[in-house]
């Protein structure tokens, strides 16, 4: 008798978890979340599933050369066309390049740049913009107005015309890319940060936390940052995507990671020679590749402004 | 009113006063000019000479106060690769930037506005989803991927539109003739670039004009105007129009300063003759002080419209200028 009801209750219990977790995922967006997931995947799998190499031209099979050159044997087939094509393989799926390389192992590839350098970039600006913008608010007076009229005067800069002329202070690299992100978008945060903080200054846990008589940095540490990491997380997740298409645009510009590195932006730039020749390919998939990676962070980054700000839940 | 346009025109100040002081510590962190223009092995007198006659074997404080004096006299110095004075190439370039600028508003007005307001008087429709995916996509796919797709399908396959430059018309400063006739010439040369430029911020318009006019549809007065039984269609030309474009005009302002931005890669793609190539060009030359003077002037363009519209808004908005 004794076991029926517990077994009952299990039930239940069970039941309702895999309510809850149906109406979770309900709510979750699974398009931005699948698309983001593949992109994630290929960037962190890229040396495993990718099928040529990032950097060296692709072993032609037999017969390719002998279609394309006329000739037995060649060192690579150049400008393949995507496999549905006349004159593409499914060895090389997407084609490839005019140096004979692999398109999709390079897209695989690219994808990890992207990512790497939209993340730390991004976390670096909000790192410092948040620290500062903390500092702004919190310790008031000449901290204020010293570090929010350089804010004003860095919001006052085109992000792009302020990243070219950063690219031109040190040798363009991967590296290179990810600080100037930091260095250009800081000043985002430090301005809605620093707007948080002057309200949150006046509630009664922080005038209690100074009573008690506990040192600024404390406060700072313990009161202030986890209160608005709410808005950080926000405005962090629509930065990323800004901050994909800066990088892209900044190795478009040939300012950004240097090749052969196969960066979505420098793959564009280099074939537009061959886009005036008709071999679109070339350019389209690594825009669509771009375009997927902003579409997903902005939807992502739109549903959680929606998620953490109630006043927007029910537009 | 008057000590409100006072302390905005401090600030402006201030502002622009920083931006230099960071321009001018990020250019000399660039490295040294006058070994890039002088090449290996070059005669010592004549490095010598180059330094002395751009000012770098002074103390920094000294090259720092004589940038600040040359500025406030209008001089941004001489391009190294065309030995021009810096303003003057840049004044010849602005219209076509501008042309392109304006261009590109009038798509993103054009394609923007009417969406939005389709998407917020039939929330949650067919028309409200689509509004939503064409904003999404507006903001995601660079300029540059819209430019090559407007190329390859127009240029290329179709051969519609040139590809490259801005047609033939120019606007000549000394010539009054051109002024005017400069900004009607060359359409077919204008459609791509300026789509390209436009297509972002049409997404952008499409989202604001949507969220202004859904607050003033929820608005009391708007409630009373319905009340009255006036004709939706005058409901919504009439009294939720006018008020839903204050926010659209406000965006407008911005919209020129990431304009400034993005038409860099478009202008590079369809090697169109404005700011942004020329930008573009004097990095790739290490043109430093050309460099300096475009950043500068743009930074210069928005800090005086930012005044400008703090100005307007302490005009139209009372509680504004007494807060401050």
């Amino acid at each position: 008798m004794a076991t029926i009801p517990i077994a009952t209750d299990q039930t239940v219990a069970v039941l309702r978890v895999a309510r809850r977790g149906y109406r979770a995922l309900q709510n979750v967006p699974v398009i931005p979340l699948l698309m983001l997931g593949v992109l994630t995947a290929m960037a962190i799998l890229a040396p495993i599933v990718a099928p040529h190499s990032k950097l060296d031209p692709v072993k032609p099979l037999r017969g390719q050369c002998l279609a394309k050159f006329n000739m037995p044997d060649c060192p690579y087939v150049d400008n393949a066309p995507p496999f549905w094509a006349a004159g593409g393989t499914l060895d090389t799926p997407l084609g490839t390049d005019s140096l004979g390389r692999d398109v999709l192992s390079r897209l695989m590839h690219g994808a990890r740049i992207s990512l790497i350098v939209a993340l730390t970039g991004t976390l670096f600006a909000g790192a410092i913009g948040t620290i500062l913008g903390v500092l702004a608010g919190y310790m008031g007076r000449w901290w204020d107005e010293i570090i929010m009229r350089i804010t004003d005067a860095w919001l006052t800069l085109p992000s792009l015309v302020f990243a070219i002329l950063l690219s031109s202070v040190r040798e363009p690299s991967l590296w290179n890319v990810v600080l100037i992100l930091g260095l250009v978008f800081w000043s985002r945060y430090s301005r809605a940060v620093r707007g948080e903080v002057l309200t949150l200054r006046e509630r009664d846990f922080v005038k209690l936390a100074e009573i008690n008589g506990i040192d600024k940095l404390t406060i700072i540490r313990r009161h202030l940052i986890p209160n608005v990491m709410n808005t950080v997380m926000v405005l962090f997740s629509l930065q990323v995507g800004v901050a994909v298409i800066i990088e892209a645009s900044l190795s478009f510009l040939g300012f950004g990671v240097p090749p052969p590195e196969p960066s979505w932006g420098l793959m564009m730039a280099q074939e537009r020679e061959s886009l005036m020749e008709g071999r679109w390919w070339l350019e389209v998939f690594p825009g669509i590749c771009i375009t997927m990676l902003v579409l997903s962070a902005n939807m992502l980054g739109d549903w959680l402004r929606v998620r953490l700000d109630p006043q927007l839940r029910n537009r | 009113m008057k000590k409100y346009i006072l302390v905005r025109a401090l600030y402006s100040v201030v502002t622009l006063w920083l931006l230099v002081t960071i321009i001018f510590g990020l250019v000399r962190l660039t490295g040294d000019p006058v070994a890039m223009k002088a090449e290996a092995g070059a005669d010592p007198a004549y490095v010598a000479q180059l330094r002395h006659s751009w000012g770098l074997d002074q103390p920094l404080h000294r090259q720092y106060m004589g940038f600040i004096g040359r500025l406030l006299r209008g001089d941004f110095g001489h391009s190294f690769e065309k030995s021009l004075p810096v303003r003057d190439i840049y004044f010849e370039r602005l219209p076509n930037s501008l042309k392109l600028g304006f261009a590109a508003f009038l798509i993103s007005l054009a394609l923007g506005v009417p969406f939005g307001m389709l998407s917020a008087l039939k929330v949650n429709s067919v028309w409200d989803n689509a509004g939503k995916v064409i904003a999404l996509l507006g903001l995601s796919m660079p300029g540059f991927f819209v430019g090559l797709v407007l190329i390859i399908v127009f240029g290329i396959q179709l051969g519609w539109l040139p590809v490259l430059g801005k047609g033939s018309s120019a606007f000549v400063w000394s010539a009054p003739s051109t002024w005017a006739t400069f900004w009607f010439r060359d359409w077919a040369h204008l459609a791509m670039p300026a789509f390209a430029l436009g297509w972002y911020f049409s997404g952008a318009m499409l989202r604001i004009t949507r969220s202004g006019m859904l607050d003033v549809l929820g608005s009391d007065y708007i409630k009373l105007v319905r009340l009255k039984g006036v004709p939706e269609a005058v409901v919504v030309a009439k009294h939720a129009l006018k008020n839903s474009m204050i926010p659209v005009l406000t965006f407008a302002g911005l919209n020129l300063l990431i304009m400034v931005n993005v038409s860099v890669v478009i202008e590079v793609i369809f090697n169109w003759p404005g700011v942004g190539q020329l930008l573009y060009d004097a990095l790739s030359n290490r043109d430093f002080p050309m460099v300096q003077g475009v950043v500068l002037m743009s930074g210069l363009l928005i800090v005086l419209l930012n005044f400008t519209i703090d100005v307007l808004y302490g005009y139209v908005d009372p509680r504004i200028r007494l807060s401050r």
